[in-house]
C-alpha cells in the first residue's frame, strides 16, 4: 500500500506520537519533500484538526499537549533545514509568558504556552516565579510582541501590575501587548492594572492573544 | 478490582430463607388464580381451595430453584445479545410506567401524550449509559383499556435496545405477545433471543392477584422472561424490620419462582422487587430513602444466595421537581444497588415515588449512572511497578500532561461527565448563560434527540404493529389511533 508521507506526519501528530513523527520527518525529508511544505501541509493541518476535535469535546487536554510537543519534535528536525534554506515559518507572533514572583504555579501556564505554539505563536516560557527584570529583559531579548502573566494567588496578581510598570519604564509599553490570567484574576482586575487582556481560560487565551497581535 | 458491598452476613441470609420457607408453610400464600392453585395443588402443596390459600413444603420450594435458570440474555431487537441476567453484570433501564411527564418547560407535572413517549423512548437509544428501554409512561390520549399495550407499540417503532414492560390485564398480555413476535419475526425468535421481559408483582403481604398471576404462568409457558416485583412495605404491610420485609420478599418471590416453573421447567425468571421502608409521618412509599436502598441490597443478597438473576428499582427520588433531594436520592440509590451487584435497576428519570417521569432527570441520571458504573470498575492496577520507573524518569518536573503515560492511559483510568456536570471556571459558567444542572439537562434533550436515528424496522412490521394496536384501540372505542409523530 502507497501511503502519503505529509498523511502520515499529520496522522502522528493527531495521535501525539512524538518517536513515530521524527522518523517520518526524517524519510519525507529524504524522499525530497521541502521541510515547508511539511510545515504547511502536514503539522499545520493537523494541529488545526486537533483544536477541533478539541473543540467539539472529542479531544482532551492530554491529546492537545501532546500534539505539541509532537509538533515541537517535527520542528526541531525541520527548523536547520529551514534555516539552510533561509526560510522562516511565519509566526501569528511572538510571545514571552511565565508566572510572576513569589507564584509556583505552573500547569495553567504551561497550558496556555502549548496551546499559543500550537497556534503558530513563538512562544518563551520562561517558568515560574519570575522576576520582573526577566520578563522585561526577555520581552526585550525575543523582539515579544506579547507578554502573558499569570497568577494564581490574590497574594501574587499585584506583580502583574510591578510588570506593566516595569515595562513602561523601559519604555516597551507601547510595542509589548499584556494578557493576564489565572484564578483570582478577572476583566476588571486586567483593566485596572493596565493590562491589554484577561482570559478565563487556555481556549481563550489563544483567540486573545490572535486579537491582540492583530 | 470491581468494588461489592455486603449488607448481611452469611448466617443472616440462611436464617432469612429458613424463615421465608417457613412462612409458605404456614400461613402459606393466597393466590386469586385457579390455574396456579390447580398447579400447586397437583405438586403436592396443600391448597385450601376456598380460602384460595396454598402451603408450600420447603422440598418443592427448593425443586423450583434447581429448575430455574441462574442466567439468561435479553437481546437487541435485531438479535444481539445486549443485556446479561446473572452474576455481578449492573445494568440500568428507566423506571416504568409513569402516569405524570414533567413538562420541559413549565416544569409542572401533566398527563404524558404519544409524543412524550416518543421522544423518551429516542432518548433513552441516545443515552448509552441506559442498557435497556422501558414502558416507562402511561399515554393518557389513548383508552386506558391499551395503556399498556399501546406504550410497548410506541417503543417497538423506535427502538433497538431490549425493553423492561408488563401488561395491565390478562387479555392484553396476549396482544403485547403478539407484537413483540411481529416485532422480532415469530415466536421461535422471540423465545431464543427475547427482546422483553415483562413485570410481575405480587401483592403485600403474600398475596397473588388472579392477573399478575396469570401473566406469571403465560411468561412461563411462552418462554418469555419476567421478572418478580414484590414490595414489602416495611412497618405498613410488612414487617418494619428491615430483615423482617427481606423474609417477606424472598417468601412472596419464592413462591412466585415455583408457580412459574411448574408452569414450565426452566422458565427464566428473576428475583427483582420494589419494597419501601414506609414514610411514619407522611405515609407515603418513599423510594430514596435509606431504608429503602438497605431492603434493597439485602434482599438482592438472598437471590445471589439461591442463584437468581436480580433486579431492582432504585435509582429514583421522591421530590417533585429536579432539585437538590431529586440528586441526592438518585445518585445514592443508583450507587447502592450498583455496588449490590444488581442486574438491571429500574429508576432512572423517575420522580415522585413511582409516578413522573422527567426527560431531564433522565439525562442527569445517567450522568450519575456512568459515574456509578465507573465508580464500581473500582481501582485497577494497570502496569508494574505502578508508578515508580515513571516517577523517576520524571523526576521533579510536573510534566504529565502530555506524557505519552497519560496518553496510554487516562480515556481508561478517568470518567469524562457531559455537559450536565458544570466544571468550568465561574467566568465560563456565567459566559455560557450561568445556567443551572436542570437547564443544560433541558439543553442536552434537545440535543440528544435531535441526533437520533431512526430504527430500521421494515415498514411492513410498522404497518402489522399498527393494525394490531389498531385493532385493540376500536374495541375500547377509540377509531384512531393517534397520529406516530414525523421523524
Amino acid at each position: 500500500m502507497v501511503t502519503d508521507p505529509l498523511e502520515d506526519i499529520r496522522e502522528a501528530l493527531i495521535n501525539g506520537d512524538q518517536n513515530g513523527i521524527v522518523e517520518l520527518t526524517r524519510n519525507a525529508l529524504q524522499d525530497g519533500i521541502e521541510p515547508m511544505t511539511i510545515v504547511n501541509a502536514a503539522l499545520t493541518v493537523g494541529m488545526q484538526s486537533v483544536g477541533d476535535r478539541f473543540s467539539a469535546g472529542e479531544f482532551f487536554l492530554p491529546e492537545l499537549v501532546a500534539a505539541g510537543v509532537t509538533m515541537q519534535k517535527a520542528m526541531s528536525i525541520l527548523e536547520p533545514e529551514l534555516q539552510a534554506r533561509q526560510e522562516e515559518v511565519q509566526r501569528a507572533g511572538t510571545v514571552v509568558i511565565g508566572t510572576v514572583k513569589g507564584d509556583i504555579h505552573e500547569i495553567g501556564k504551561s497550558l496556555v504556552a502549548t496551546l499559543l505554539s500550537c497556534n503558530g505563536f513563538k512562544v518563551y516560557d520562561v517558568g515560574v516565579d519570575v522576576p520582573t527584570e526577566t520578563f522585561v529583559a526577555k520581552a526585550v531579548e525575543t523582539g515579544a510582541d506579547l507578554l502573558g502573566l499569570s497568577a494564581l494567588l490574590t497574594t501574587t496578581m499585584t506583580m502583574q501590575r510591578q510588570v506593566i510598570e516595569a515595562l513602561g519604564k523601559a519604555g516597551l509599553r507601547d510595542r509589548v501587548k499584556v494578557m493576564v490570567g489565572g484564578a483570582p484574576v478577572s476583566g476588571e482586575w486586567a483593566k485596572s492594572i493596565g493590562a491589554d487582556g484577561y482570559a478565563e481560560d487556555a481556549m481563550a487565551a489563544v483567540r486573545l492573544a490572535k486579537r491582540l497581535v492583530q | 478490582m470491581s468494588l461489592r458491598i455486603r449488607v448481611l452476613e452469611k448466617e443472616t441470609i440462611d436464617q432469612i430463607i429458613d424463615e421465608a420457607l417457613g412462612v409458605l408453610q404456614d400461613p402459606g400464600v393466597r393466590i386469586h388464580n385457579g390455574e396456579a392453585l390447580e398447579l400447586l395443588a397437583q405438586a403436592e402443596a396443600q391448597v385450601d381451595r376456598e380460602a384460595r390459600v396454598a402451603k408450600i413444603p420447603e422440598k418443592l420450594v427448593r425443586w423450583a430453584f434447581d429448575q430455574a435458570p441462574s442466567d439468561f440474555d435479553l437481546y437487541t431487537l435485531t438479535g444481539e445479545p445486549a443485556c446479561h441476567y446473572g452474576g455481578d453484570a449492573v445494568q440500568f433501564d428507566p423506571g416504568s410506567a409513569a402516569l405524570t411527564i414533567l413538562d420541559s418547560e413549565s416544569a409542572q407535572q401533566r398527563p404524558p401524550v404519544t409524543s412524550d413517549f416518543v421522544t423518551f423512548v429516542k432518548l433513552v437509544e441516545m443515552l448509552p449509559q441506559l442498557d435497556a428501554q422501558s414502558t416507562a409512561m402511561v399515554c393518557s390520549d389513548v383508552p386506558e383499556e391499551i395503556g399498556d399495550l399501546y406504550r410497548l407499540y410506541l417503543a417497538l417503532n423506535y427502538m433497538s435496545k431490549p425493553i423492561v414492560t408488563g401488561a395491565f390485564g390478562k387479555d392484553t398480555w396476549w396482544i403485547m405477545k403478539e407484537m413483540l413476535e411481529v416485532a422480532v419475526g415469530g415466536s421461535a425468535k422471540l423465545t431464543s433471543k427475547p427482546v422483553a421481559i415483562f413485570d410481575v408483582c405480587p401483592s403485600p403481604p403474600l398475596l397473588w392477584s388472579d392477573l399478575t398471576c396469570q401473566n406469571l404462568i403465560d411468561c412461563a409457558r411462552t418462554g418469555i422472561p419476567s421478572e418478580l416485583v414484590s414490595m414489602p412495605l416495611a412497618g405498613a404491610t410488612a414487617p418494619v424490620t428491615l430483615a423482617g420485609a427481606v423474609v417477606q420478599h424472598t417468601a412472596e418471590s419464592m413462591s412466585g419462582v415455583l408457580i412459574s416453573q411448574l408452569a414450565q421447567e426452566g422458565a427464566p425468571i428473576v428475583w427483582g422487587g420494589s419494597p419501601a421502608a414506609f414514610d411514619m409521618r407522611e405515609g407515603t412509599t418513599p423510594m430514596g430513602d435509606v431504608g429503602t436502598w438497605l431492603i434493597d441490597c439485602a434482599y438482592v443478597e438472598v437471590g445471589k444466595a439461591l442463584g437468581m438473576p436480580t433486579h431492582t428499582y432504585l435509582g429514583m427520588s421522591d421530590a417533585k421537581v429536579v432539585d437538590a433531594q431529586c440528586g441526592l436520592e438518585s445518585a445514592g440509590g443508583t450507587i447502592m444497588a450498583a455496588l449490590a451487584g444488581v442486574n438491571m435497576i429500574t429508576g432512572a428519570g423517575m420522580l415522585d415515588f413511582e409516578s413522573c417521569q422527567s426527560l431531564e432527570k433522565l439525562v442527569i441520571d445517567a450522568e450519575i449512572i456512568g459515574m456509578t458504573k465507573r465508580l464500581i470498575a473500582g481501582v485497577e492496577i494497570r502496569e508494574q511497578p505502578i508508578a515508580l520507573s515513571l516517577m523517576r524518569a520524571m523526576g521533579h518536573r510536573g510534566e504529565y500532561l502530555g506524557h505519552p503515560h497519560t496518553m496510554q492511559w487516562f480515556r481508561k483510568e478517568l470518567y469524562f461527565p457531559s455537559q450536565i456536570l458544570d466544571r468550568g471556571s465561574l467566568g465560563s459558567w456565567k459566559s455560557k448563560g450561568g445556567k443551572t444542572a436542570f437547564e443544560r439537562a433541558r439543553d442536552e434533550v434537545r440535543s440528544l434527540v435531535g441526533k437520533y436515528e431512526p430504527s430500521g424496522l421494515d415498514p411492513e412490521v410498522r404497518d402489522e404493529l399498527r393494525r394490531i394496536t389498531g385493532s385493540a384501540a376500536n374495541k375500547y372505542g377509540m377509531e384512531k389511533l393517534p397520529a406516530l409523530p414525523h421523524e
